[in-house]
């Protein structure tokens, strides 16, 4: 499996800080020549370390606007978070009509899709009872993170597709009935709130093709939204497929809330997604059907391309949705089978630190033994986030000891030790005159 | 080469707040050693399990934990008061826990037989007034 990554380096703006190296929740990021280096296969795209870099080198990568051009036709796909970042909106059809106006030939809401996935889950849950608590597969941050560290959650995975890959699926479908167009002069285009979902385009989830051909972010089309829903609002267009249900997958707990089941939990912040995955494979809760877990704090509404304050979003999308009605879109059941994940979702143990069972013992007790000399400060002046980390980088032959300071302070002081009794055997009558 | 490894916690008395760390801990090691997952898992409740057991009975103690190629052995010993009748503990639901260790979702009466459920070998020690050691094989 090759492993693709959304979030990257300016080397340029890289100041070599420890920052992102102490906050990044799978250890996937050190400093070495003074440049903050991205262990691809450790990084989930969960966005942490482009919210905490004080100097703006992380960046998420997506596509350009004007990609917009590149195809004979273009939907957009916009994100339910994508409603929460204006003011005072009541209707979601003045967002709907503005990208319509700024040049996509059409629209399909992901909070539509969310409204099937919802049918589609409460329909699978129920019977699937034996298999509970299922866990969310809507955030690929999460889903990436079960698959590289919780092997044992991987059976837990709601084998259902993410709205946003059952939005591109339908909104293909239309776009070729209605224009009769071969496909690749069709752009699909996902207006999105996170650089996971980049990840997720790339190397789909439970499928073998994501028909999404761009991503752009929610930041890039706000401004350009903005002056053109002034223009739209007197406009009388009903184009909204979506309700409550749909437009409350962009903020934590609405996903569980369109399963209308109260056996449910809802952990968003992927310390805390962390800390639930953790006590969930110790068993330590159970008798839930349904664990929803998003890796921004807040849900989508806090990815990294929003622009509103997650929380101050949050109260946008619940005040919104207050007068719509609780669904507009419903589950086609002769396609229900299309949503299924077409393969599993494989463990991938990035970890491991030896070939063997006897390799990780030898390398273990190498590491146990390296920490006991470290002075477990965690400082991260070596680049490595703890002395734990820098004692594994060490035995994959990553990092050397005296990447330590403190180690090296100890050798430095040695060394001089070593030299100033080399010049006293060399000059014996100077040293007695000291 | 070292054909294992032993690993060593003091488990703290009455912190609730810190009891399964060093399981945790546990389990993280052995996930990067590449122990197939499910032997991780057991390993990961039982010896939790018995961790809780020491902070809440036992003024805490010190767990052992050796890796070797095919088995996974915990040794789990506390000087506290002893296992008065180890058959009734072993039941599903009997506990001696106090009302405000319940009160915290705990003395559910689960731990010694999740202990034995989730180990392939258990043998426990016990002394009135002088404390318990259990020991607990996972086979790889």
């Amino acid at each position: 499996m090759t492993f693709f990554n959304s979030v990257k380096l300016d080397k340029d703006k890289c100041m070599g800080c420890i920052n992102c190296i102490k906050r990044c929740p799978t250890q996937a990021i050190r400093v070495r020549n003074g440049k903050a280096q991205i262990i691809k296969e450790f990084c989930i795209d969960c966005g942490e370390c482009i919210r905490i870099c004080p100097h703006h080198a992380k960046l998420a990568s997506y596509d350009p606007i004007d990609v917009i051009n590149h195809y004979e036709y273009t939907v957009a796909l916009p994100a339910p978070s994508l409603y929460a970042q204006f003011n005072n909106i009541d209707d979601v059809n003045i967002i709907l009509r503005a990208l319509k106006h700024m040049g996509f030939n059409d629209v399909y809401e992901v909070a539509a899709a969310a409204e099937t996935i919802s049918e589609a889950s409460r329909k699978y849950i129920h019977e699937h009872m034996d298999k509970r608590p299922f866990i969310s597969s809507a955030c690929p941050s999460v889903v990436r993170l079960i698959s590289v560290r919780f092997p044992n959650l991987i059976e837990h995975i709601l084998p259902l597709a993410a709205p946003i890959d059952a939005a591109a699926e339908k909104a293909v479908k239309l776009a070729v009935e209605k224009t009769g167009l071969p496909r690749e002069k069709i752009g699909i285009i996902f207006i999105s709130p996170c650089p996971a979902k980049m990840t997720a385009v790339k190397s789909p989830l439970g499928f073998e093709s994501s028909q999404i051909n761009a991503v752009i972010a929610i930041k890039e089309v706000y401004p350009i939204l903005l002056s053109h829903m002034k223009q739209v609002a007197n406009i009388d267009e009903d184009i909204v497929l979506s309700g409550k249900i749909g437009i409350s997958w962009g903020r934590s707990g609405g996903e569980a809330g369109g399963l209308l089941t109260d056996s449910y939990l809802a952990a968003d912040g992927i310390e805390n997604v962390i800390k639930v995955l953790e006590d969930l494979e110790d068993q330590k809760f159970a008798d839930l059907d349904f664990i929803e877990l998003n890796a921004c704090s807040g849900g989508c509404v806090g990815g990294t391309l929003t622009v509103e304050n997650p929380y101050v979003a949050k109260a946008k999308l619940d005040r919104l949705r207050k007068y719509m009605p609780v669904a507009r879109t419903h589950l086609d059941s002769e396609n229900a089978d299309d949503l299924l994940f077409k393969h599993e979702i494989e463990y991938q143990p990035v970890f491991k630190i030896g070939g063997s069972i006897k390799e990780s013992i030898a390398a273990m007790a190498k590491i146990e033994e390296l920490c006991e000399k470290f002075p477990g400060l965690d400082c991260g002046s070596c680049g490595a986030p703890t002395c734990h980390a820098l004692a594994e980088d060490i035995v994959s032959g990553r990092a050397h000891e005296r990447d330590c300071v403190h180690l090296l302070r100890g050798y430095i002081h040695q060394l001089t030790e070593q030299f100033n009794l080399l010049d006293s055997l060399n000059h014996p009558n100077q040293n007695t005159k000291n | 080469m070292d054909d294992k490894i032993i690993l060593r916690y003091n488990v703290s008395p009455n912190d609730f707040t810190r009891a399964g760390e060093a399981s945790s801990d546990v389990k993280s090691k052995l996930k990067k050693m590449g122990i197939p997952p499910e032997a991780v898992r057991k390993v990961a409740i039982a010896m939790y399990e018995g961790e809780i057991n020491m902070v809440i009975h036992a003024n805490g103690g010190i767990i052992t934990v050796e890796i070797s190629e095919n088995c996974i052995t915990m040794v789990l010993a506390d000087n506290g008061p002893g296992i008065a009748d180890i058959d009734r503990a072993m039941q599903e639901g009997w506990s001696t826990a106090p009302d405000n260790i319940r009160s915290l979702g705990f003395g559910a009466g689960m731990g010694l037989p999740n202990m034995k459920k989730y180990s392939d070998h258990m043998d426990i020690q016990t002394v009135i007034g002088k404390g318990t050691t259990v020991t607990m094989k996972v086979n790889i």
